[in-house]
């Protein structure tokens, strides 16, 4: 278990004093896989960087599985950090390191042996799949092998938390998508905590459990990843899940439908029920839909559909009351009768 | 005498001499490389956010390269000279000249080996940092693996200036090429030895640069 208690984070620069994290608190359960999200500047890459005591935080307290970082002596520390693996939105490999060194440097920080070493680093090449570079430097790797041989030289020493600094935005999409299953096959396999900071709401959406909304150095929102997608309630988490289930209707197709232009979310199991086509068939309107789409979060199905409702005034209002009574929200975009 | 006789007529002194180049040059960047390296290494870990973090060692160390590297070769060179009489019991010869031209060449290379390390990127040693790493390693096994095109690099840089320097040192009885140039080309305008002497710097230059630039090709993974 993690927990940040009330952490703050201050830069001092030519006597003015920025606030990089501001009173911080949160706690991150064993096995979790936790995001925390917001725009570059808000802080969240200076409170990953405080995990692992790359900064040091001026106040407040950083408990991993009841250790507290900030009273650990230098060596202390360190055998702390082979228990903490980072990896980095830049993969930071040592360039002069082939992929098999760079694996093998962090086992050579534990103070493990040769052989120890040499057969761990062929397991952990194995398991990200990169067992036939082990003699290549990084330079010779694309950005998903790079990343790839990051995530091996963080779980060499079989850490118990894995922190990733933003450590896909600096892919395309396809290799993205493999490094998070990647992640996700780490954390479901090994059971590691895993703390990842990203500005990327598909990220969160992919692999996260929970995950904390950060803005100006606070937290600002947070919850599990279905209440925050379903329910949103700050501005700013509204925009972030708005990058991932965006449903702008072209502005002349409003003006020009003829009847009742409504949204509606599903959530949970009622995504799967014909609430839909129970309404239509109980009353006499027809449906048209507009857009749609049906997110799976953590499995759970999260849907919203933009219909347009034609008929007459009392069929219409009827047919929103059942579809409302029975769906978790209904917003009326657009008010017509004939 | 034809040109190729006065050429002939040199060649012992101009072996002496070569040798007594590549005597001094060599043991002073045997220092520069044992105390200017660990040197450079310092200046640059002691900067803020780094592994030995310390702005008083530092700016220290910072002010006294500084100095050393302000006087010019040709004052050093006389005022090293009680230093050099306490180190080697003479003031003149190869070995007395080798004692100025390491002082100056430590804090040059220790600057040229500060500002490859500067070079790396800061998150590679972020990442070492994080895996749990001891200072100790990395340096040796992250700051200079990195560098190392570019110390190679400020090494042929170094050695190029040592062998201007060194003809300095040979104008007060120190010897090599360029004392040999001095003497017969300025002193008794003997313009063959001059030239040849000239040519065998050229030459030097050249392959050493090559060698050097090679090298660093060879380590550079990047």
């Amino acid at each position: 278990m993690i927990e940040i208690r009330s952490v703050r984070k201050d830069y001092i620069s030519k006597n003015t004093r920025v606030v990089g994290v501001d009173n911080v608190s949160l706690t991150i359960q064993t096995g979790e896989v936790y995001g925390i999200v917001g725009y570059s500047g808000a802080g969240k890459s200076s409170l990953i960087r405080c995990l692992n005591l790359l900064e040091r935080p001026t106040k407040g307290n950083i408990i991993i599985d009841g250790i507290d970082l900030t009273s650990l002596s230098g060596k202390e520390l360190r055998k702390q950090r082979q228990k903490t693996g980072m990896i980095f939105q830049h993969f930071s490999l040592v360039s002069s390191k082939t992929v098999f060194e760079n694996v093998a440097f962090a086992l050579k920080a534990a103070h493990k042996s040769k052989g120890v070493i040499k057969s761990r680093v062929l397991e952990l090449l194995d398991i990200v799949g990169l067992s036939d570079k082990k003699d290549v430097y990084p330079a010779q790797l694309s950005g998903g092998q790079k990343q790839r041989v990051g995530i091996a030289r963080a779980l060499a020493n079989n850490p118990t938390v894995l922190l990733c600094d933003e450590a896909t935005s600096a892919l395309d999409p396809t290799t993205t998508k493999a490094i998070l299953q990647l992640l996700k096959k780490i954390s479901r396999e090994l059971g590691i905590t895993i703390v990842l900071i990203t500005h990327e709401m598909e990220v969160v959406k992919e692999l996260c459990h929970r995950v904390a909304v950060m803005q100006d150095g606070r937290v600002i929102e947070e919850g599990s990843v279905y209440e925050i997608f379903s329910q949103p309630k700050q501005q700013l988490t509204k925009q972030f899940i708005s990058s991932v289930l965006d449903f702008e209707l072209p502005s002349h197709l409003i003006e020009e439908s003829k009847g009742t232009i409504i949204q509606i979310q599903f959530e949970g199991p009622t995504a799967g029920e014909s609430i839909l086509s129970d309404a239509l068939q109980k009353y006499s309107v027809k449906g048209n839909i507009l857009h749609g789409k049906i997110e799976y979060i953590q499995d759970v199905p999260l849907g919203i559909l933009i219909i347009e409702l034609i008929g007459e005034a009392a069929e219409v209002q009827s047919a929103l009351e059942y579809i409302t009574n029975r769906t978790s929200s209904v917003e009326v975009l657009k008010h017509v009768t004939v | 005498m034809s040109l190729f006789d006065s050429v002939v007529n040199i060649l012992p002194d101009l072996n002496k001499a070569f040798l007594e180049t590549i005597y001094m040059v060599g043991i002073s960047l045997a220092v520069a490389l044992l105390i200017g390296l660990p040197l450079g290494v310092l200046l640059f870990t002691t900067t803020k956010n780094l592994i030995f973090e310390n702005n008083v060692v530092n700016r220290s160390l910072g002010f006294a390269v500084n100095i050393v590297r302000s006087i010019p070769f040709i004052i050093l060179l006389v005022a090293l000279l009680p230093l050099t009489d306490l180190l080697t019991g003479s003031t003149i010869g190869p070995r007395a000249a080798s004692v100025s031209l390491s002082v100056s060449a430590i804090p040059f290379f220790a600057r040229i080996v500060e500002s490859a390390l500067r070079e790396i990127d800061k998150g590679v040693i972020e990442a070492a940092i994080a895996v749990g790493a001891t200072p100790w390693m990395i340096i040796k096994d992250v700051l200079l693996p990195e560098a190392k095109p570019g110390i190679i690099q400020g090494l042929t840089l170094t050695t190029i200036s040592l062998i201007g320097y060194s003809a300095m040192a040979g104008t007060i009885g120190g010897g090599g090429i360029g004392d040999l140039a001095i003497r017969y080309g300025y002193y008794r305008y003997d313009n063959t030895v001059m030239i040849t002497t000239i040519v065998v710097l050229i030459c030097l230059v050249q392959i050493i640069q090559m060698v050097g630039d090679k090298a660093s090709y060879l380590v550079n993974k990047r």
